[in-house]
């Protein structure tokens, strides 16, 4: 039951996306409209998955990659329509809900039936939930630094076109970025800590040096570089965005690093 | 009886002009009662403005009234002669004078047509003739008129929404880049019209710090009171860039203000908080190469009027519809203007007192069949005498106050008196009455009345 609603739940998704990135194109409020329908149904769906694998197991064995990838996709949605409901910004769901799909997909790509994370203990919950919290602030400050780009471009050279007027000013983007960051910081630091814990109980090591451990804490230390810049050194705007941009870069290693961990040949 | 217009602006004089014959608000009271005192000047208002200065008056005889009115601008400036004026002035009379008045106040002579400042100036400039007592009947029915049709031109054609243009697209750019205003400091250098105008159409928008700085201290003090901000000396504006989010530059200079070196160094100060900078003056006063600096934005008047030219389209069609409407709005005044003529009104009298007297004998007569001629012509005889000793007076009156100051005010109260109807009189009070709805207090609307009541006691200067 809950594969089936997955794959309404990646149709709805997917039929979002196109819809979304219409949007971007012509000047049109029933596409925004259908768009946020889609996406809002999509997302009740993904619920409703996501509960029914939660009520469905039994034991207390820890989350899959699937598990994984699918939650942060639904985060990803869930601050979406957050952001909406309080700034009704539509043009950031032709950019994020782009992303959960992605996401979505690649967990439903990869080889099945997955093999559970290796180290078998309960706080593998925390640690996934935590880290993918982390990233999902990640995420949504890179698809800020995008649109921030993309506006900054705009302005320079003077086009004012469709997708001039439906992106933001500029230093609500930045604001958002740097807020994303902020909440996503934290939550990453746990869910490395708490990884760490795990990795110490299962394998008597807080740190092994494997890549998806070696570039999370890369990734760490560059978002910490990130935030105290512009605390300290005023990288914002432009840079800001550039950094954030290459940051998620940085994320992204590390989840293939994971990726590859628990379904590739390194396994 | 003629209404006249002698004036300049923007598009006939230089600034140079303009400014010395500005009359600043706290001379208009000295100004008013000097223009009144002129011979043969009846009624006088006077509008100055940043780009223009215009007097429309009353007057007994038009070339007489033209030659008056030049005087007392010429008068303004002790450097400038009468000779000196005329290639930068205009005159109109009668119906173009109010023709000129109407796209005045409806922002089709304006230097960004559409702008709603000129509607506020001639407010105050109305105001300032009923505080002076300087305008009687006419004028205060046509003013009023001119007010009542650039709101119908306003709420008729998008002239407005699309004309508020180079300012607009301004703020409107801002929009893109600051998201809340409010917290944002304008920094206006130099007092360009256009600079003006769109620190004013910034602070309509949120805007609450205004830094303002100009050659001129005076000025700039003057300035920053004006748009409830602070001053800045000329001299060190470039390092209050720093503080500034909007920088408006819009000075006279003939070379560039402000270097790359200069916003470079902002930005950097600024720790990359992004700044805007919106140059209007020509020749530019901001070095084109600060565009490739990185978190400035500059636009020149160039970028704005393209933005401009995107947002409107059909912005001459509706100025061509203005334009209907104030040609329409003419007629109803040039009727109304007739009839407060004295031989008409007295013919209208004589003939409405026939109709009544024709009517009402019928009616007798009709009753009394048995009459002798004799006695019918008695009858008749009475109904008329009674007639023409009612409307008598009236008649001399009116005739004796044709040249008088409230001439026109005893017609029209003789209009009324006997009902001799003139749609167009209904038609200009309706628009008058629905004006001061929406635009002026109850306060103003008394004073209103005030003026418009014939003061047989109150004496012009000189009459």
């Amino acid at each position: 039951m809950a594969a089936m609603v997955l794959v309404v739940t990646l149709a709805l998704y997917f039929a979002a996306t196109v819809s979304f990135l219409a949007y971007l194109l012509w000047p049109s409020k029933v596409l925004s409209k259908v768009s946020l329908g889609m996406t809002a149904v999509g997302f009740a769906a993904h619920t409703i998955a996501l509960v029914a694998r939660m009520v469905g197991a039994t034991d207390v064995s820890p989350p899959d990659f699937h598990e994984a990838l699918s939650f942060f996709s639904w985060m990803l949605i869930l601050v979406f329509l957050a952001v909406e409901f309080r700034h009704r910004l539509h043009v950031l769901g032709s950019f994020i809900v782009p992303l959960a799909l992605v996401s979505l997909l690649s967990a439903a790509a990869l080889p099945d039936p997955a093999p559970t994370l290796t180290p078998v203990f309960r706080t593998l919950w925390v640690h996934v939930t935590l880290s993918m919290l982390g990233t999902v602030g990640f995420a949504v400050a890179f698809v800020a630094g995008v649109m921030y780009l993309i506006q900054d471009r705009l302005l320079k050279s003077k086009q004012f076109n469709t997708l001039y007027s439906k992106l933001p000013a500029l230093d609500f983007l930045d604001h958002l970025s740097q807020q994303s960051i902020v909440m996503g910081f934290p939550l990453l630091t746990l869910g490395i800590i708490t990884g760490a814990l795990s990795a110490e109980f299962s394998r008597g090591s807080y740190l092994n040096w494997n890549p998806e451990q070696a570039w999370a804490l890369v990734t760490w230390v560059f978002y910490f570089a990130v935030l105290m810049g512009r605390l300290t050194m005023g990288w914002r705007a432009k840079r800001a965005a550039y950094l954030t941009i290459i940051g998620f870069a940085g994320v992204l290693l590390t989840l293939i690093g994971v990726a590859l961990k628990s379904h590739g040949p390194v396994s | 009886m003629h209404i006249v217009v002698v004036g300049l602006s923007h598009k006939t004089a230089p600034v140079e002009i303009r400014e010395k014959l500005a009359v600043s608000e706290s001379r208009m009271g000295e100004a008013l009662t000097r223009l009144c005192s002129y011979q043969g000047v009846r009624e006088g208002i006077v509008l100055s403005t940043c780009n223009r200065v215009e007097v429309y008056a009353v007057v007994d005889e038009i070339e007489a009234g033209y030659e008056r009115i030049q005087e007392f601008l010429a008068d303004a400036h002790l450097s400038l002669s009468s000779e000196q004026l005329t290639p930068h002035l205009y005159w109109h009379q009668g119906d173009r004078a109010i023709n000129h008045l109407f796209r005045v106040a409806s922002s089709l002579d304006s230097m960004i047509i559409g702008e709603s400042q000129i509607l506020g100036q001639i407010k105050d400039a109305f105001e300032a003739a009923l505080t002076h007592k300087s305008t009687g009947i006419i004028l205060n029915k046509v003013v009023k008129k001119a007010i009542s049709v650039a709101k119908r031109v306003r709420t008729e054609t998008k002239i407005a929404e699309m004309a508020v243009s180079v300012s607009y697209a301004a703020v409107e750019l801002a929009k893109k880049i600051f998201s809340d205003l409010s917290e944002k400091t304008v920094l206006l250098v130099g007092a360009g019209e256009m600079a003006k105008l769109a620190a004013r159409h910034f602070i309509a928008s949120g805007v609450r710090h205004v830094r303002v700085t100009t050659r001129n201290p005076q000025h700039g003090l003057e300035l920053a009171e004006r748009f409830g901000g602070t001053a800045v000396p000329f001299e060190q504006f470039r390092e209050d860039m720093t503080s500034a989010d909007i920088v408006l530059v819009s000075t006279g200079a003939a070379h560039s203000l402000v270097s790359e070196d200069d916003v470079q160094r902002s930005v950097r100060q600024r720790q990359n908080r992004p700044m805007f900078l919106i140059d209007i003056s020509v020749p530019r006063n901001i070095d084109p190469a600060v565009r490739h600096v990185d978190n400035a934005f500059l636009f020149d008047i160039d970028d704005l009027k393209a933005r401009v030219e995107q947002n409107r389209g059909g912005r001459l069609e509706e100025a061509e519809k203005a334009e209907w409407i104030v040609v329409d709005e003419v007629k109803v005044v040039r009727q109304w203007l007739q009839s407060l003529e004295v031989t008409p009104t007295i013919m209208a009298l004589r003939t409405k007192a026939d109709d009544i007297k024709r009517v009402e004998m019928e009616k007798t007569l009709g009753r009394l069949a048995n009459l002798s001629a004799s006695e019918r012509e008695l009858v008749e005889a009475m109904a008329s005498s009674i007639v023409n000793k009612l409307i008598h007076n009236t008649m001399v009156t009116l005739k004796a106050e044709v040249n008088s100051s409230d001439g026109a005010a005893f017609v029209e109260a003789a209009r009324r008196f006997f009902s001799l109807g003139d749609p167009a009189l209904s038609l200009v009070d309706e628009n008058a009455a629905s004006a001061s709805e929406t635009g002026s207090s109850s306060h103003e609307e008394s004073k209103d009345v005030e003026a418009m009541i014939p003061r047989a006691g109150s004496k012009r200067p000189d009459h």
